[in-house]
């Protein structure tokens, strides 16, 4: 019998592939979790690309005849007190989710690493007064801080995805700001430096790079909070205005008194809200376990 | 340690002042104050009427002056008056203080009693099938949303007992207590003790790879003296920190959790203030917020320091 060659059993499992499909299954395999985070993220994607074509009836359509029917076969997940059909409103929200998830994520992305990379790049007062917006954002907890800017800027969609994507720039900034300090005392900053690039140069093409790892694993995190949180200040009713079917709004509307008489109104679109955090989590783990190994646990 | 701690109290107040600007300024760029939303319930009103009411409130004078008028208040204890009750702000929130620190205080004990044994466990047990399930339930903890969990609950006490828990300011019997506080809090407590088993996890399997582990190990130590007397201890310290930041950032999930329970504390308060656009209420209540998260994070760092003797503030 042969002795087992290392080498060979690893290459054909993929460990070599830098990049590629190969790279991707090998990955896959190994964070079995991630892999369902990620198919459940997929899932939603396509529902909410895919949501005209899924749906046999319009979120919007009003049918006093059918209201609150319990599921059946014409409505899988029964109709609300205006008879409007809860699957296709759940499919239709998964758009108004992923669309203030994604939007509110990477506006706060986007500032938090102009800040963070001015901040940490500079120094000097300019760090010291972004430090100090960075402490006050920091100091209301993310609902508190966006139910107040909701209240501000009145409900809307896009006013949703602002009030959310500012409290999500302070742990953007900190993370760049630090990874910006580390990497500006790097001898190839340096290198690129002293042939003369310009700073703004050396700060987006050799300093920001080497921080989209972190950036990822951070966004991927706050893109589960960012749902969340819209499903907060909808359900509170100051998120996502009518007719819109938002997942927080369709439980604010069946809250306590269709606990007792039409539970399908409360089950389904938690189980949505929470899948889909569920999703990003799992998905947020993996990536985190394979970009940032140094945080594993 | 003296320079340190007034450099800290220095920069709280620097931010606390940032946040009563924010705030202020953001309540008072919306469209439409409290006297527009009273008078277009009514109908037509003499507009004479509106400048009136608009004087007494103060809302007719410049947005500094106004908030020049809040911050001297304040410093004198007094927070003005609130505009839908037109009782004193202080009087409407003191109240509502108890019940949400209680509802909070239960909610950060279950949490520590849940998350940490779950944590240990699971970091003892790594690669079993039960530290994959722990983290799996952890993980989902962190996903419900916490009003969502709260509307199963009153479901499921609907199906069982045929009724949902009212909220009673005077329990009569300790159950009723329980009932009252215990419910709502573990449902605003399953986050944190999820959150705080994945710190302990993660901070009990670093420190079970060290060095002086294995030397324990060495000597001959019993797995369970090993991982309760030499990693636990040390592991603790992170999770101290996070405990300490949830303990202010509850507020968050008490907000919809004392809207779904029909608690009248803070928490739902504030959403109320916010939607009649009760100014005075509104911006001394996120202040508070604000002055319990500062305050608390300051003193998570000084207990930090006097757990950690290896940390020291030279700055």
């Amino acid at each position: 019998m042969d002795a087992i060659n290392y080498d060979t059993e690893l290459r054909r499992a993929g460990a070599y592939s830098t990049h590629g499909w190969r790279r991707f299954l090998f990955l896959a395999q190994r964070n079995l979790l991630g892999t369902a985070g990620l198919l459940i993220m997929v899932m939603f994607v396509l529902a909410a690309g895919l949501a005209d074509v899924i749906c046999r009836f319009d979120p919007l359509a009003v049918d006093a005849a059918h209201a609150l029917a319990a599921p059946n076969a014409l409505h899988w997940m029964g109709t609300d007190s205006f008879g409007r059909d809860v699957f296709s409103r759940i499919i239709h929200g998964a758009r108004i989710s992923l669309a203030v998830g994604i939007g509110s994520t990477a506006l706060g992305a986007v500032i938090g690493v102009i800040i963070g990379l001015v901040s940490g790049y500079l120094s000097g007062w300019i760090d010291l007064l972004f430090q100090r917006i960075v402490d006050i954002l920091q100091a209301l907890p993310l609902l508190v801080l966006a139910l107040v800017m909701t209240a501000a800027l009145g409900p809307s969609l896009p006013n949703t995805i602002i009030a959310i994507a500012i409290p999500l720039i302070p742990s953007v900034a900190r993370v760049i700001r630090a990874n910006t300090l580390a990497l500006r005392e790097l001898s190839f900053v340096e290198a690129a430096q002293s042939i003369g690039m310009s700073e703004m140069r050396v700060a987006l093409r050799h300093v920001l790079p080497n921080t989209l790892a972190p950036l990822i694993v951070l966004a991927t995190a706050q893109l589960g909070s960012a749902i969340l949180t819209e499903a907060s200040l909808s359900f509170l009713g100051l998120g996502i205005p009518e007719p819109y079917p938002s997942w927080g709004r369709m439980l604010s509307e069946s809250a306590a008194e269709y606990v007792r008489t039409a539970p399908w109104l409360v089950i389904f679109p938690g189980i949505a809200i929470s899948l889909a955090v569920f999703g990003t989590n799992l998905l947020g783990d993996a990536l985190r376990d394979i970009l940032d190994p140094r945080q594993r646990g | 340690m003296l320079a340190y701690i007034l450099r800290r109290l220095a920069l709280m107040l620097v931010t606390l002042l940032g946040i009563s600007v924010i705030i202020f300024v953001l309540l008072r760029i919306v469209p439409g104050n409290i006297v527009d939303i009273l008078f277009a319930a009514a109908g037509y009103v003499d507009p004479a009427d509106k400048v009136n009411l608009e004087r007494e409130l103060g809302l007719d004078q410049p947005i500094v002056w106004q908030y020049g008028h809040w911050i001297f208040g304040l410093l004198h204890g007094d927070l003005g008056y609130s505009y839908v009750s037109e009782k004193p702000a202080l009087d409407e929130i003191l109240p509502r203080i108890p019940i949400t620190a209680r509802l909070a205080g239960l909610a950060l004990v279950f949490s520590a009693a849940i998350g940490i044994p779950a944590g240990v466990i699971s970091a003892v047990r790594q690669g079993t099938r039960l530290d994959y399930v722990l983290r799996v339930v952890s993980l989902s903890g962190l996903s419900l949303p916490p009003f969502w969990l709260g509307l199963l609950i009153l479901m499921a006490s609907v199906k069982l007992f045929g009724t949902m828990p009212i909220f009673n300011p005077n329990p009569t019997t300790w159950t009723e207590t329980i009932a009252m506080y215990g419910i709502p809090a573990l449902a605003v407590g399953f986050r944190s003790a999820a959150l705080v088993m994945r710190i302990t996890r993660s901070s009990m399997l670093e420190i079970l790879r060290q060095d002086y582990i294995r030397t324990a190990r060495a000597k001959g130590a019993s797995e369970a003296v090993v991982n309760y007397h030499h990693a636990l201890k040390n592991a603790m310290l992170p999770v101290i920190t996070v405990l300490g930041i949830e303990a202010a950032f509850l507020i968050g999930g008490l907000i919809v959790t004392e809207t779904v329970f029909n608690i009248p504390g803070v928490a739902r308060f504030l959403v109320e203030a916010i939607r009649w656009r009760d100014y005075p209420i509104v911006q001394n209540l996120v202040m508070l917020i604000a002055v319990i998260v500062v305050l608390t994070n300051f003193a998570v760092d000084l207990l930090y320091a006097a757990l950690d003797p290896r940390i020291r503030f030279t700055d």
